[in-house]
C-alpha cells in the first residue's frame, strides 16, 4: 500500500491560514462564515444532532423522522472490541438512491458519531473507526429515496474509549 | 510541516476507491490530562472530497470518531492522474487541504 503525500499542501495551508487571520481581524463575525465555506458551500454541520444524548433524539434532530429496520442495510463491526478507542465500523447498502449514511453509538455520551453525505455517483459504502464508551448498540441509518432504513448490532467493549 | 492528510485514491477503471488518514487528536472534552484538568474538545467537524469541481463525499464528524481518523469510500468515475481535493475543518476553525493524484 502506498500513500501519496502532497508537498505543496504546506504552502496552501499557509495561504489559508493567512486568509483566516485577515477575516478574523478585519471583518469579525465573517470568520464564522469563512470556516464552513471552506469545507462545503451548502452543507451545514448538524450541530444540534451531535449535541443530542439519546440515539432516538439524535436521529430525530438529524433527519426529522424515524427509520424502519431493513436487511438492505449492512453493518460490519467486530462482536467484541478489545479497545473501545478504535473500533472499525463499516456500513453498506444495496438500496438505490442513497443520499446519506449515519452511524449512532447508543451508549456514548452523544449518540451520533458520524454522518456521511453520499452524492449521486458515490457508492453507498463507507468504512471508518469510532470510539465506544462501553458495550453498546450501534445503529446504522441509510437515507434512500427520502426514507430512512436502519440496522443495529451490539458490540461488546472490553476497555472503553471515551476516557473517564 | 507536512500535510495532516494522507490519501490513497485508486482507480479500477469504473470506480475510484479512496482511503484517507488524517492526523488529528479528536479530543472529546471528556478526558483529563495528567494534572486532572479536562482536555477541551478538539475534533474535525467536516471533511470533504472534491473531484472535477464536485463534492464526491462529505463527512460530518463528532468527537466519537477515533483519534487520527480513517475513512474509506468509493465513487464512480475518476481517471488515473486526475486530482482529488481533500479538506477538513475542526471545531476550533483550523483547517487543512491537500490534493492527491488518483492512481
Amino acid at each position: 500500500m502506498t500513500i501519496t503525500n502532497d508537498g505543496s499542501a504546506a504552502t496552501r495551508r499557509l495561504i489559508l491560514k493567512g486568509a483566516g487571520a485577515v477575516a478574523l481581524v478585519g471583518l469579525g463575525n465573517t470568520a464564522f462564515v469563512f470556516a464552513p465555506a471552506l469545507a462545503a458551500a451548502n452543507d451545514k454541520y448538524p450541530e444540534e444532532a451531535f449535541k443530542q444524548k439519546a440515539d432516538a433524539d439524535a436521529i430525530k434532530a438529524l433527519y426529522g423522522k424515524t427509520a424502519e429496520p431493513s436487511d438492505k442495510v449492512k453493518l460490519d463491526a467486530p462482536e467484541i472490541a478489545e479497545n473501545g478507542a478504535v473500533v472499525p465500523v463499516s456500513v453498506s447498502s444495496s438500496l438505490p438512491d442513497v443520499a446519506s449514511i449515519s452511524i449512532f453509538v447508543s451508549e456514548n455520551p452523544n449518540a451520533l458519531a458520524a454522518s456521511y453525505k453520499i452524492p449521486a455517483g458515490t457508492l453507498p459504502n463507507v468504512a471508518n473507526r469510532l470510539k465506544m464508551a462501553k458495550t453498546t448498540n450501534v445503529i446504522a441509518i441509510v437515507e434512500a429515496g427520502g426514507k430512512l432504513y436502519s440496522t443495529s448490532k451490539e458490540i461488546k467493549v472490553t476497555v472503553g474509549g471515551c476516557g473517564g | 510541516m507536512a500535510s495532516t492528510i494522507r490519501v490513497r485514491a485508486t482507480s479500477s477503471g469504473e470506480t475510484t476507491e479512496v482511503q484517507a488518514l488524517i492526523q488529528h487528536p479528536m479530543d472529546t472534552g471528556l478526558v483529563k490530562d495528567p494534572k486532572g484538568e479536562l482536555i477541551p474538545p478538539h475534533f474535525i467537524q467536516q471533511l470533504t472530497f472534491e473531484y472535477d469541481g464536485k463534492n464526491v463525499f462529505l463527512a460530518d464528524w463528532g468527537p466519537a470518531v477515533s483519534k487520527d481518523p480513517y475513512v474509506k469510500f468509493s465513487f464512480k468515475g475518476g481517471k488515473k492522474g486526475d486530482d482529488l481535493k481533500i479538506s477538513w475543518v475542526d471545531n476550533k476553525g483550523a483547517s487543512d487541504t491537500t490534493t492527491a493524484k488518483i492512481q
